[in-house]
């Protein structure tokens, strides 16, 4: 696998840690890092990097897992759709679990409705295309590595003259979350591991101010492990020079502008708003939803969904840990009435999810 | 939330890309894109090439890997 | 919220298909403990054994590169029998087609079926065939049971491994399920993914022949893959096993279809493969042994059994890069993500 592979190399990673090694041994104490991506949760657990890193660098997953982060409500929007008799659910995987008040869409599925797992929002726009008597309804979740791409599917519908395609929009962006994580003092983050993607659509000028105001020190990472060893290693090295700057470890597809064609169409289709994160409460301008113009396919503009009344489980406390406030296994429900077999919140559901991730893993 | 694979443009068709890694092929939407090329390396999430490689970082960041993985001893300054 | 229906994941091989197995179905049909759950029945017939499974097949699309759902049930059902390290004999086929099912398409099947029958040595000797309407069955479903006897007095059952126990494989994994998927997500697939499907009663008797006393346990990786299979037999012989990232094989057009998919290969199902638990002396023994033989061309060792525990069992890998993670079973299907 070309530009994957390479990154994967033992040997190198031996150096990193040796690198690590030494530099823990000058720091003053534990520094905690917070990745903010569910991409680089995975990474982090599937390559067993937690295992490999010094005691004095701590490691703790924020809120960027788009999955754990979706309110109660989006997914019983979903299923009070699906219940139409002409909609199709078209979805990422990642969604069909999650659960509801009282349902998870798999669940549904059980009961009769027709959800179609699908990789990209363009396979949504192809099946609307070849059902005309049906409504597809996507579901947008996803940061700003995958609104653009929810963008471009609304976009191509508007070109094909399809009138059954619309988007159940719950696109959320990072930065604002990261700068009210930033803020809270009871969330010790000493750095930031930026995410990879988001970054190279949003670029690396998109975290300045946390760096700047905030006095964060960053490090945009890509999400081979070498690519996290060498991200931790330059926060490390930032914290102890006492500086506070965005450095870009990913620069084989980051850049400072990020992908300006991608932000256009982002924001041809989509306007910023506040938006509710499951846990963490509404963060202002946080969220993205479809534009006026685009309302034709905004699946809430066209009909008034009759979702069930809005119900958070009780004891959960996917809040508290999307904050890295505490661990998964702090949380009363953790492995006994929430389970990845019976997730009672989104942190136990997602295969990134902290939770998840601590239970399958013994994180 | 951001799974996205690196993989090379085999051929083109207006906004389409026929993407290729290890002997897998998939199609790939350009539209988020300026200016692809055949042999390009793309970053391909959700079936859309969200950024193109740039060649010259990436070698940068393996020669730097290559360098680690032969020296003997790594001076901490070598990030 | 636990579900009161019946789920696909229900299927998929993983906790909750054991959680139906160990709730439900067993309790009340036969009682079988963990312990004892191994892919055939081996039954005690007039002094001797018989070894006895069935196996159903449901798979979509019924055609995928390299074989189709005919020869995948024959192979299937005597790869359950040669992982009870029995000879298969005899096979029944059970056919349920859908109302509508093109009759070209139930003849290769069929054909496919005899000359995969053919390959293993076996005979099918009886069977049924139903008809049910248009939507009451997915084309078509077969069931294949089968009976083996033994010409050994080895045993090979899932509660068999030993510490000190290394863990060989006799080929590259994820092939077959990617083979499945390729077609239904698009993925065009160059010329070496296709199914693994192949009859490993050939494979088995060599090695039992050769190397019996020191073989412990044989399962084949199906649904839910390498990691659910070694989770399975790690609970059932109350060992924790330790495997090398590094030394599984898996083909580069496998791992770049599971990287686009975000699935892990681990968890892919094979319908060629053999997991053989072995004692740590006769480990190279036994890996020339696959090595020499045409489906064991590229055998590799992948673990061992490390440490016994009290009870579960664990599975840990060491990772690409050295690190350490522990491996356990998928609570449904591995779906494809983008996260």
């Amino acid at each position: 696998m070309k530009y994957s592979k390479e990154f994967r190399d033992p040997q190198v990673a031996a150096r990193f840690l040796e690198i690590l090694a030494a530099a823990a041994a000058r720091l003053d104490g534990v520094k905690t890092l917070m990745e903010v991506c569910g991409t680089h949760t995975m990474a982090i657990h599937r390559h067993g990097i937690r295992s490999l890193l010094p005691t004095k660098i701590r490691l703790i997953s924020g809120p960027g897992c788009p999955v754990c982060v979706t309110p109660v409500d989006f997914v019983d929007k979903a299923v009070a759709l699906s219940r139409l008799p002409d909609v199709i659910i078209a979805t990422f995987g990642d969604m069909v679990r999650v659960p509801g008040s009282t349902t998870s869409l798999l669940k549904e599925k059980a009961q009769g409705i027709d959800l179609r797992i699908v990789y990209s929002p363009a396979d949504a726009v192809a099946l609307a295309a070849r059902n005309p008597s049906r409504r597809v309804v996507f579901l947008g979740v996803g940061f700003e590595t995958t609104a653009p791409t929810v963008a471009a599917s609304i976009l191509q519908a508007e070109k094909s003259w399809l009138e059954n395609y619309f988007v159940l929009c719950a696109h959320k962006t990072i930065p604002e979350a990261m700068a009210l994580l930033g803020e809270d003092p009871e969330i010790p983050i000493d750095g930031y591991l930026c995410p990879a993607h988001v970054s190279a659509v949003i670029g690396t000028r998109a975290y300045a101010s946390l760096a700047t105001e905030h006095a964060i020190p960053c490090v945009v990472t890509g999400f081979e492990p070498l690519d996290i060893l060498q991200g931790v290693a330059l926060l490390v090295h930032q914290i102890l020079d006492g500086r506070a700057e965005v450095e870009n470890q990913y620069s084989r597809f980051v850049r400072r502008e990020g992908n300006p064609k991608a932000m256009e169409i982002l924001h041809r289709v989509f306007e910023p708003c506040d938006a509710r994160w499951r846990g963490l409460g509404t963060i202002p301008g946080s969220g993205l939803r479809i534009r006026e113009e685009f309302a034709a396919f905004d699946i809430e503009k066209r009909l008034t969904i009759a979702a069930e009344p809005a119900r958070e489980p009780s004891g959960c406390c996917c809040g508290e840990v999307l904050k890295g406030k505490i661990a998964p296994r702090d949380c009363p429900l953790f492995g006994t009435l929430c389970t990845p077999e019976e997730p009672v919140g989104a942190c136990m559901v997602s295969n990134e999810g902290a939770c998840a991730a601590a239970y399958r893993y013994g994180a | 939330m951001c799974l996205a694979v690196p993989m090379k443009i085999i051929s083109l068709e207006a906004d389409s890309a026929l993407c290729e890694i290890d002997d897998v092929r998939r199609r790939a939407s350009v539209t988020l894109i300026e200016d692809p090329r055949i042999g390009d390396y793309v970053l391909v999430h959700a079936g859309y090439a969200i950024e193109k490689l740039i060649e010259k970082e990436a070698e940068e960041t393996l020669s730097l890997f290559r360098e680690m993985s032969q020296a003997p001893e790594t001076p901490f300054e070598i990030l | 919220m636990k579900s009161d229906v019946v789920l696909l994941g229900h299927g998929s091989g993983g906790k909750l298909s054991h959680q139906l197995l160990d709730e439900i179905i067993i309790p009340h049909l036969s009682g079988i403990s963990l312990k004892n759950q191994n892919d055939s029945a081996v039954l005690p017939f007039r002094g001797e054994r018989l070894a006895f499974t069935t196996d159903s097949y449901v798979v979509d699309p019924i055609f995928f590169a390299g074989g189709n759902i005919g020869d995948l049930a024959v192979n299937g059902t005597v790869n359950d029998l040669a992982m009870a390290g029995a000879r298969p004999v005899a096979l029944s086929v059970g056919l349920i087609l859908e109302e509508g099912l093109p009759l070209r398409d139930l003849e290769t099947i069929v054909r496919s079926m005899r000359k995969a029958a053919d390959r293993a040595g076996i005979a099918i000797v009886t069977g049924d065939t139903k008809v049910v309407t248009r939507g009451g069955a997915d084309k078509i479903f077969i069931n294949t049971s089968g009976i083996g006897v033994f010409d050994h007095p080895h045993s090979v059952a899932g509660d068999g491994a030993r510490v000190g126990d290394r863990i060989l494989i006799n080929g590259p994994v994820g092939d077959h399920g990617i083979a499945i998927l390729a077609g239904r997500e698009g993925l065009e697939l160059g010329n070496d993914i296709h199914t693994d499907s192949a009859p490993l009663n050939g494979l088995v008797a060599d090695l039992l022949r050769e190397w019996g006393e020191a073989v412990h346990v044989l399962r084949d990786p199906t649904r839910g893959g390498v990691a659910t299979t070694l989770k399975e037999i790690a609970r059932q012989s109350a060992v924790d096993i330790l495997l090398e990232e590094n030394a599984i094989p898996v083909r580069p057009s496998v791992e770049g279809a599971c990287a686009i998919l975000g699935l892990d290969p681990l968890y892919v199902a094979n319908e060629g493969k053999v997991l053989v638990f072995v004692e740590g002396k006769a480990a190279s023994g036994v890996l020339d042994l696959l090595r020499g033989h045409p489906l064991g061309r590229e055998a590799a060792m992948i673990g061992e059994v490390t440490s016994g525990a009290v009870a579960g069992g664990k599975v840990y890998l060491r990772t690409a890069i050295g690190g350490k993670r522990i491996i356990d079973m998928l609570s449904g299907e591995q779906l494809p993500r983008i996260c």
